[in-house]
């Protein structure tokens, strides 16, 4: 029998977040494969009556602690966090649980909390995998490196290892609905103490109700063939139509035209959603490199020998200022059918 | 105020990454290297910090002789001095290097640590906040806005759909993301001023890695798909595929 697995679930307005249900599969299959019992952790207000949901992906156990200090100073009615009190509270956990794989998702929050809680428990880390394998016993990951230009194999010279896994990429899968015991952890056995506090959210900043770029199942994204900033509405109107996150890529983001959170690529972000157009986008290899592990890739651009074409699942030789707008009309014309 | 910064040298975003016979490293025949993107932005900040506030800017590299390039281009810059903790071999890890860092700057009393928030090659996202856990002196990281006004710490951390806002106190440690400021480029008098500036060299205080690597490969090769060349015409035909054989709409 192997030391426990602890799965931590993230949660967004009080419910887990659809990563969250990503990793309980995870550490599920990873249980199962290496003869160890796993544990969910989650930290916030009022979770227990989350539990059922959790119970549908063959979670029998659910431990949940409250961190009310988070509550005092933070404006926002969503999320609180502090980097320290959460890493603490993972960390005596997993160790007053006999943990000895950690898993979470590679969210912002995930990637914050992995080193820290690594250097608490001891343990490795395996950040941002998009796969993993039980091989005689042992865990190895792999995870792209250069953003997705190389993918590495990696192992643990420890038996502690902290995992996380790149949103998207692992699917969640319902199992026979499991009886789930909840438990409560008082906060105050801990030992949180006042300097686990010293740095803390104070608030949440939403900067649009779009959909994050790094969350996105469907990305419209656009380049320099847009010519001004002005026609990005063309690429915002696709999206809107198809239910898409809006990218772009670093030329236009160093013009100034498009905000950085939108960067696909090597300095932006790496995406992998079911389905990925690019508009007007060359393919320049930093850009390519963060997006070509997407499942489906649309290509539109004028001109027949851009690199953009040698990844694309389907393209269109064109003009992108009459290709989009019909695309838009066409998605439209079968989306209401 | 006593300022660190560290940086690293990367493979430029423009290279075309092929993978050495050992399939343990990246080919490096024809790769330059540059300072680490998200480094440029971590040594801007940092100056700018010092234009406002006095003080002394150290870089501090970990690697081989070839990191040393990375401390002079943080010199051209206008970083006063650099510290190059070497390492004996290339195979380290992120935690090999949060270490290190972490064992020199503890003896340093700094005000402030800045890094990229995460180097371009191995993407880990991870030594801002090691090094902060190790040192047990607070990290935001992600950071696209900052403010340090009499020892309060203001920062703007970006996440999915939004940013947070993070309120520490000195001393800190800083991810820079891009955003954060415009970096400088390094005119001809910063360029010559870079030739005088000292780099102490130290030798590395941990040498263990806790993640090897087993194999590096290329990304799957992906079959040539199939491109239309009537322009509009053949926007009904790309939904229809994009509908029923690719099964995404």
């Amino acid at each position: 029998m192997s030391k426990n697995i602890l799965a931590f679930a993230e949660t967004k307005d009080g419910k887990f977040k659809n990563s969250a249900f990503e990793v309980v599969t995870e550490a599920a299959k990873l249980a199962a494969e290496t003869d160890s019992e796993f544990t969910v952790l989650s930290i916030g207000t009022d979770l227990q009556n989350q539990a059922e949901s959790l119970a549908e992906y063959g979670v029998k156990r659910m431990l949940t602690v409250e961190i009310s200090e988070l509550n005092a100073k933070c404006t926002s009615s969503d999320f609180k966090y502090s980097p320290s009190s959460f890493s603490k509270v993972i960390s005596e956990v997993a160790k007053s649980e006999n943990t000895g794989i950690i898993i979470l998702s590679a969210t912002s929050l995930g990637k914050d909390l992995a080193g820290r809680i690594a250097v608490r428990t001891d343990s490795s880390v395996f950040n941002d995998c998009t796969g993993l394998r039980v091989d005689g016993g042992k865990i190895t990951a792999t995870r792209p490196v250069y953003a997705g230009k190389s993918f590495t194999e990696i192992y643990s010279e420890s038996e502690n290892i902290v995992i996380t896994i790149r949103p998207n990429v692992f699917k969640a899968v319902k199992s026979s609905k499991a009886e789930i015991k909840t438990g409560k952890i008082d906060i105050n056995t801990l030992n949180l103490s006042e300097t686990d506090f010293s740095t803390r959210v104070i608030d949440v900043v939403v900067s649009s109700e779009k959909i994050d770029v790094a969350e996105a199942d469907r990305i419209v994204s656009g380049g320099r063939g847009l010519r001004e900033p002005e026609n990005f509405t063309l690429i915002e109107n696709l999206a809107a139509t198809i239910g898409a996150a809006t990218g772009a890529s670093r030329a236009v983001v160093d013009a100034g035209w498009r905000p950085h959170s939108e960067q696909v690529g090597q300095t932006g972000k790496t995406v992998s959603p079911s389905l990925y157009i690019a508009c007007g986008i060359s393919g320049a290899i930093q850009h390519l490199a963060g997006m070509s592990s997407s499942k489906c890739i649309v290509a539109i651009n004028k001109d027949k020998d851009a690199p953009i074409f040698q990844i694309a699942n389907y393209g269109i030789v064109g003009d992108v200022f009459e290709i989009i707008p019909a695309l838009t009309e066409e998605f439209k014309k079968v989306l209401s059918n | 105020m006593k300022i660190f910064v560290c940086v690293s040298l990367v493979p430029d975003s423009t290279t075309k990454v092929k993978i050495s016979d050992s399939k343990k490293s990246i080919d490096e025949n024809g790769v330059s290297f540059v300072l680490n993107p998200y480094d440029e932005f971590a040594v801007e900040e940092a100056l700018k910090i010092r234009e406002k506030n006095g003080g002394e800017i150290v870089s501090i590299s970990f690697g081989t002789d070839r990191s040393k390039e990375a401390l002079k281009k943080s010199f051209q810059m206008g970083v006063d001095k650099g510290v190059l903790i070497k390492s004996a071999s290339n195979d380290f890890d992120s935690f090999t290097v949060a270490r290190n860092i972490s064992d020199y700057i503890k003896t340093q009393n700094p005000d402030l640590v800045l890094f990229g928030k995460q180097s371009i090659d191995f993407d880990g996202l991870l030594i801002p906040s090691m090094v902060s856990e190790m040192l047990e002196i607070p990290a935001i990281s992600v950071v696209v806005k900052l403010d340090i006004i009499d020892g309060k710490v203001t920062a703007e951390r970006e996440i999915e759909g939004g940013k947070e806002i993070v309120e520490s106190k000195l001393p800190v440690i800083i991810g820079a993301q891009k955003g954060l400021n415009e970096p400088r480029y390094p005119n001809l008098k910063s360029i010559m001023a870079a030739k005088s500036k000292p780099i102490e060299e130290i030798p590395a205080s941990y040498s263990g890695i806790k993640v090897g690597i087993k194999e590096m490969n290329l990304p799957p090769a992906k079959a040539s798909g199939k491109i239309f060349t009537n322009g509009k015409d053949d926007v009904k035909e790309l939904v229809k595929l994009l509908r029923e054989e690719a099964k995404v709409i």
